[in-house]
């Protein structure tokens, strides 16, 4: 994946966030959207549908560490890491 | 697959011939009869969007809302198990659960061979449903279960129990086998139900039930985020559809006994307010289908959307429901206060909708937020 994907993939994540969060959410890509309490319990399966949905990849069981999800940054990290192991 | 028009007729074909013409003696016994599950399981309806591979017939959303539809239209109780078995625990195995999982539990509850219910409600805990007291203690390599659990469908019957409980590794999601339980499960009847009376409600009562280790279904920690959000999004999509069946048969029993029954010398048919009330019941079972079609789209597209627009048809649904059935007791006047009219029966069930799978209250306070916080994922 170029820098110009990532950052592509960053700027869809951050779209879908604000989407849900508001409009008017404020939040760094390193922030912990979970501890901070922006989304509520649902949030987490609507993202892994977004997620599957927007970039082809599939979401498992072993997949579902929080950590994959609490932030933009972990999210894109997690999306490339996906990506680079079904084109392996 | 066969055409969503061909699967309706099939649909509404054996629900017109194995279902309705039972509906009311089921709800006035207080269960629905074992070969009329075995006549579902027969028909394949109790696998209808299982995979192939596992023995279903692998049907996507719309071909389940077809089935919820009909049989819904029918008998609520006997939907109540489409809910329990197929969408509430077959489904999110269906989703969630490990290669080994499916392969050892999918073929079983496909075929109806097994039966499953969803035990997530407790004596004190039911809207508030993170805040679950079952608890369940590591013993070895397998976990025990001690708590109650209450309004559980289908209980009386099933053989495996999507259950839930916290404990040290956070709240899990466990399958557990009715066989392997012996007296550590105490299953009683929960009879006196006002709707889905045939629906063999049942109280549990674990003490130290052993579930093994392969058994925890998804992420230990993740019961709740994981499965029991994926198992209500399935239910509260089943149970819309089912409310659409409810309304649908509301308005065909309002629509015969209009045209049939004489006061002041003309057929109800003829008096406006009885049009007007036959008339907001046909807006409300279209509205509640349109509602139904739309979210089926969106969950068969894989759409993030469809998580909201199924809590927004269960909503309307289910409320719908209520209304249609309210118009028809009163077109019928008396009668539909009688058990010999079905509309008293539709009635007393669609009381029942607008509680599970998430009250109304919970899917106005879902809907309001995301309605408030981007009104753009509502209206597109």
């Amino acid at each position: 994946m170029t820098a110009n994907d990532n950052d592509q993939l960053k700027s869809d994540i951050r779209d879908y966030f604000k989407s849900n969060m508001g409009k008017d959410a404020r939040f760094a890509d390193g922030d912990d959207i979970f501890a901070d309490g922006l989304v509520n319990s649902l949030f987490a399966l609507q993202l892994v549908t977004f997620l599957e949905d927007s970039f082809k990849i599939t979401v498992e069981n072993d997949d579902l560490d929080l950590q994959n999800f609490r932030s933009v940054d972990a999210i894109a990290d997690f999306v490339g890491r996906k990506r680079n192991n079904s084109a392996a | 697959m066969a055409s969503y028009d061909a699967l309706r007729a099939e649909f509404e074909a054996f629900a017109a011939e194995q279902i309705a013409p039972f509906a009311d003696e089921w709800d006035r016994n207080g269960a629905v009869p074992e070969s009329a599950i075995r006549a579902m399981a027969e028909a394949g309806f109790l696998g209808l969007s299982i995979p192939e591979e596992f023995g279903g017939r692998g049907l996507d959303q719309r071909g389940v809302m077809l089935l919820n539809m009909a049989v819904g239209e029918a008998c609520s109780s006997m939907r109540s198990l489409l809910t329990v078995h197929l969408a509430l625990v077959s489904e999110t195995i269906a989703r969630w659960g490990t290669p080994e999982q499916k392969t050892r539990l999918l073929p079983d509850l496909a075929s109806g061979r097994k039966i499953a219910a969803f035990a997530l409600s407790e004596p004190l805990t039911g809207s508030d449903a993170k805040n679950v007291h079952t608890r369940y203690v590591r013993d070895g390599d397998r976990y025990r279960l001690t708590g109650r659990k209450k309004w559980t469908t289908f209980g009386q019957r099933a053989d495996l129990f999507l259950v839930v409980a916290d404990g040290e590794e956070g709240v899990c999601a466990f399958l557990l086998d009715r066989s392997k339980a012996g007296k550590s499960l105490l299953l009683g009847p929960l009879d006196g139900m006002l709707g889905t009376r045939a629906s063999l409600v049942a109280e549990m009562e674990m003490s130290g039930c052993a579930v093994d280790e392969r058994d925890v279904l998804g992420r230990r920690g993740l019961g709740f985020l994981q499965i029991v959000n994926t198992a209500l999004d399935n239910g509260r999509f089943s149970v819309a559809a089912g409310c659409v069946g409810i309304a649908r048969a509301a308005l065909r029993a309002a629509a015969q006994h209009a045209n049939t029954r004489e006061q002041f010398g003309s057929k109800l048919r003829d008096f406006q307010l009885i049009r007007r009330r036959a008339a907001a019941i046909a807006l409300d079972a279209r509205t509640a289908a349109l509602l139904c079609e739309d979210a089926a789209a969106l969950r068969d597209g894989g759409s993030p959307k469809a998580i909201m627009r199924t809590a927004m048809a269960k909503y309307h649904a289910s409320a719908a429901a209520n209304r249609a059935a309210d118009h028809a007791v009163q077109i019928h006047g008396a009668l539909g206060c009688h058990e010999s009219s079905p509309v008293q029966r539709y009635f007393r069930d669609a009381r029942v909708m607008e509680i599970i799978e998430g009250s109304t209250e919970m899917q106005e306070l879902l809907i309001g937020e995301q309605a408030i916080k981007n009104p753009d994922l509502i209206i597109d």
